[in-house]
Parts: C-alpha cells; sequence; structure tokens
C-alpha cells in the first residue's frame, strides 16, 4: 500500500471510528436529561448545566481522535 | 491545479515577522487585536458606571455580567463572589477570541512572508483559541489556580494530604490516581477548545472550497454556536474544579 493512500485511510478510520463512543454517550446523556426534564420542569437551568459537562466530557474524547486524525492528516 | 490554489491548513500558527528575536504569529496578531478591543470596552463601561447619565452599552454590559453571575452561583454558592472576576474573565476572552476568529478577512487576508530563501503566502489573522499554545495556557492558568484556591481555603496539610494517604496501600493508589488526574485536566482542557475551535476552521475552509455560495452559511452560525459553547464549557468546568478542590474531605 502506498504511504499516502495508508495515511488518509488511518485518519478517516481514526475520526470514523473515534466518533462512534461519544456519539452514543452523547445520545445517552441527552435522552435522559430530557426524561428528567419531563419528570422535574422547574430543575430545567441545573439540569442543563449538568447535561452540558457531561456532553463535554464524553465530548472530550471524540476530539482527541479528531486530534490524532488531523495529527496524521498534517503533520 | 495550481500550486497557490491549493487547501491552506496549516495545524500551527505561522511566523508573520520577528519582534526583538520573538516570532510573531498570526495569531498572537488577532489576539493583541482582541485585547485592545476587550480593553477598551471595559475602560468604556467603567467610564460608564461612575457617569451621572448611563447609556444602553451600560445596562446591556450589565445584563451579560448578570446572566454570567447567575450561572456560576448554583455551583459556588456563597464563594461566587470570590471567584467570579475569574471566571467571567476566562468565559469573556474566550468567547471573543472564538467569535473574532469567524470575522470575515481572518484566514483570507494573506501577509507575504519570506521563508527559507522563497516568498510564500500565509494568513495574517488566525483565531487565537485555534492555536494549541494559547489554549494550553489557559489549560495551565485554570488548573493550577484551583491548586493555589485548595491551599488556600484547605491549608498546605490537607492539599498534600489529598494527594498523598500513607494509611494503606488503597489510598496511596488513589492519591497517586487524583496527581495524574490533575495533569490529564491540563491536556483535555487544551485539546478540547484547539480541538474544537480548529475543527470548526478546518470545516468553513473545506465547505467554502467544495461549494463557493450560500452553504457556508449554516456552518457559519453553527461555529458561532460552538464558540460559546467552548466558552461556556470551559469557564463551567473550572468553576466545577475550582469548587471541587476547595470542598473540605468527609
Amino acid at each position: 500500500m502506498l504511504e499516502e493512500a495508508a495515511k488518509l485511510l488511518a485518519t478517516a478510520l481514526a475520526i470514523g471510528i473515534g466518533t462512534l463512543g461519544p456519539g452514543i454517550g452523547i445520545g445517552m446523556i441527552g435522552s435522559k436529561a430530557v426524561e428528567a426534564l419531563g419528570r422535574n420542569p422547574e430543575a430545567e437551568s441545573a439540569i442543563r448545566t449538568t447535561m452540558i459537562l457531561a456532553i463535554a466530557f464524553a465530548e472530550a474524547l471524540a476530539i482527541y481522535a479528531l486530534v490524532v486524525a488531523l495529527i496524521i492528516k498534517f503533520v | 491545479m495550481k500550486e497557490d490554489q491549493k487547501l491552506h491548513i496549516s495545524i500551527k500558527a505561522e511566523k508573520i515577522f520577528e519582534f526583538l528575536g520573538l516570532p510573531i504569529t498570526n495569531s498572537l496578531l488577532l489576539s493583541l487585536v482582541v485585547f485592545l478591543i476587550f480593553t477598551f470596552l471595559a475602560l468604556f463601561y467603567y467610564s460608564q458606571s461612575k457617569a451621572k447619565k448611563k447609556g444602553s452599552f451600560y445596562y446591556f454590559v450589565n445584563f451579560i455580567v448578570k446572566s454570567l453571575y447567575r450561572l456560576f452561583y448554583p455551583v459556588l454558592r456563597e464563594k461566587a463572589d470570590y471567584f467570579f472576576p475569574l471566571l467571567a474573565s476566562f468565559f469573556l476572552f474566550i468567547l471573543f477570541q472564538n467569535w473574532f476568529g469567524l470575522l470575515p478577512g481572518v484566514g483570507s487576508i494573506l501577509a507575504k512572508v519570506k521563508e527559507y530563501n522563497q516568498f510564500v503566502y500565509i494568513p495574517l489573522f488566525r483565531a487565537n483559541t485555534a492555536d494549541l499554545n494559547t489554549t494550553l495556557a489557559l489549560a495551565i492558568i485554570s488548573v493550577f489556580l484551583s491548586q493555589v484556591f485548595a491551599i488556600k481555603y484547605l491549608g498546605f496539610r490537607a492539599y498534600i494530604g489529598k494527594f498523598y494517604r500513607l494509611r494503606d496501600p488503597i489510598s496511596f493508589f488513589i492519591g497517586t490516581l487524583e496527581i495524574i488526574s490533575e495533569i490529564s485536566k491540563v491536556i483535555s482542557f487544551a485539546f478540547r477548545l484547539f480541538g474544537n475551535i480548529f475543527a470548526g476552521e478546518v470545516l468553513l475552509t473545506i465547505i467554502a472550497f467544495l461549494i463557493p455560495v450560500l452553504v457556508s452559511f449554516p456552518f457559519l452560525i453553527l461555529e458561532v454556536f460552538v464558540g460559546f459553547i467552548q466558552a461556556l464549557v470551559f469557564s463551567m468546568l473550572t468553576t466545577v474544579f475550582i469548587s471541587v478542590a476547595i470542598a473540605k474531605n468527609h
């Protein structure tokens, strides 16, 4: 395999597989937050803050995959 | 395809010129612009707050600051007053840097720079938070300050006691893990902000490269939103880490 082709494949695989987990995680966080909101609509601001924090943690993993993909692509 | 029509994406900020041996990069240049505007707005707000007749600008800034305070208050409670200046400046600084990186002209105005005896064209401006140096600096400030506040509120002995627990092997191991988690906080802070903003820049460039007209507009709106969310996440995580660090062990 050519080096260039291997690099392109590695980039696509890194970001593609890397976003699977965080995607599922963020979906679960969102669904649970909406569920909690349905049970207790008064606690909206607290739920929103916690949800954004949790999403940020899950999203960080996707960002690591993205950084790895960018490093493979451009360096 | 001609050489100068190629997609220009650089993962690091590029040097425009040198000032007294100090390399001035394109992200530093935009950061200086933002810094000047930020200072001017702050001074203007201060002079307005002293004046008898206050303009609408004063009330607008007041509204923003008050909403920020309401955001941080539930986490820190009565200590919110003490930490608010730090957290609000983190938020506003990152927000300004993110949004100035989206202005037209940033990344499209080119400068002619001599590099290895040949002239190359590089962008004159670059979003400051799309430079890993900046985000790393912000992350180190944030994590280092949370250690300082922990020493201030808990005392030095209790602070060290969090990391070195010699009662039994398991708590010693947990203490070691605490040290690693403090270091990994820096990495995740820095890469989260850098990754989001740089990815946005790459996305906008590629979309504009594929379909030049109109299509990049919704993505621009998305990037405005992402810039806001990332500023919020950075300051909110700093708040939570500080509030965890200054909480007494029980």
